[in-house]
């Protein structure tokens, strides 16, 4: 499944600019920041609820593919540009963490 | 490539959102110079925690960077409190960060361990009401 996947899924939003698209090698859950460090495979797709200028330095520095904010959670302007600025492919849904990483999961 | 390439940044005081802004130069850096990507990946890794326990802290401070054939060496230096038990600190989960910085999703007490994960040395120096500074090498 590559990125691209989730754009045609009707339950996902893209917020961020267009991209270059890349495979998603697995999803991960997790948003305690300290642990997504740590344990966020480079090239997955992660699915959090915590929204904020961390989540993105997090994103960057663990190579994640995309990041999907779930459960309907919002992403305020000045995060999507900055986003932009860093490359980062932000989605958003309003579909519990779970049920949006059982559709990525199912994808590959 | 000089032989020896030396960065150097200045970690704010409480500026979460500034935070990753040394680590994510260096991944930039590191990435030019072709550096293998696990590499960058754990030493920006490294590098964030360590950025992070600085604002939580120790009133921000310095990174250095030095960027050898050998061995990339991140030097991490603050005037903070300093650490009373290393060990305790070294522990997965033991934290005494604040709450205004669990509500961002850090201070679950697993930077210094992540740190040490991510690093093949590091060193702590520490000394109450002067300073800590960590030491991380990782090799190439």
């Amino acid at each position: 499944m590559k990125v691209s996947d989730i754009c045609s899924n009707k339950d996902f939003k893209l917020l961020t600019k267009d991209f270059e698209d890349r495979e998603i090698s697995k999803p991960f859950c997790c948003d305690l920041l300290s642990i997504a460090m740590g344990k966020a495979p480079a090239g997955s797709c992660w699915v959090t609820v915590m929204a904020n200028a961390n989540t993105l330095a997090v994103a960057t520095l663990t190579d994640v593919s995309c990041i999907v904010i779930a459960e309907g959670i919002s992403f305020d302007d000045a995060l999507i540009d900055k986003a932009n600025e860093e490359d980062i492919i932000v989605f958003s849904t309003s579909l519990p963490v779970y049920d949006a990483a059982a559709i990525v999961g199912a994808g590959l | 490539m000089p032989d020896v390439m030396e960065l150097v940044y200045e970690v704010s005081n409480e500026d979460f959102t500034r935070a990753g802004e040394a680590s994510s130069d260096v991944k930039r850096k590191l990435k030019k110079l072709g550096i293998p990507s696990d590499v960058i990946r754990r030493v920006s890794i490294a590098l964030y925690e360590g950025e992070i326990n600085m604002v939580i802290h120790a009133y921000g401070g310095k990174v250095t960077v030095t960027i050898s054939e050998e061995a990339i060496t991140m030097v991490l230096a603050d005037k903070g409190p300093g650490i009373p038990d290393i060990d305790k600190a070294m522990e997965a989960g033991y934290s005494t960060a604040p709450d205004n910085v669990r509500n961002l999703g850090f201070g679950a007490g697993m930077g210094l361990p992540n740190m040490k994960k991510n690093s093949d040395e590091m060193n702590i120096e520490t000394q109450i009401g002067v300073g800590t500074t960590v030491t991380m090498t990782v090799k190439l």
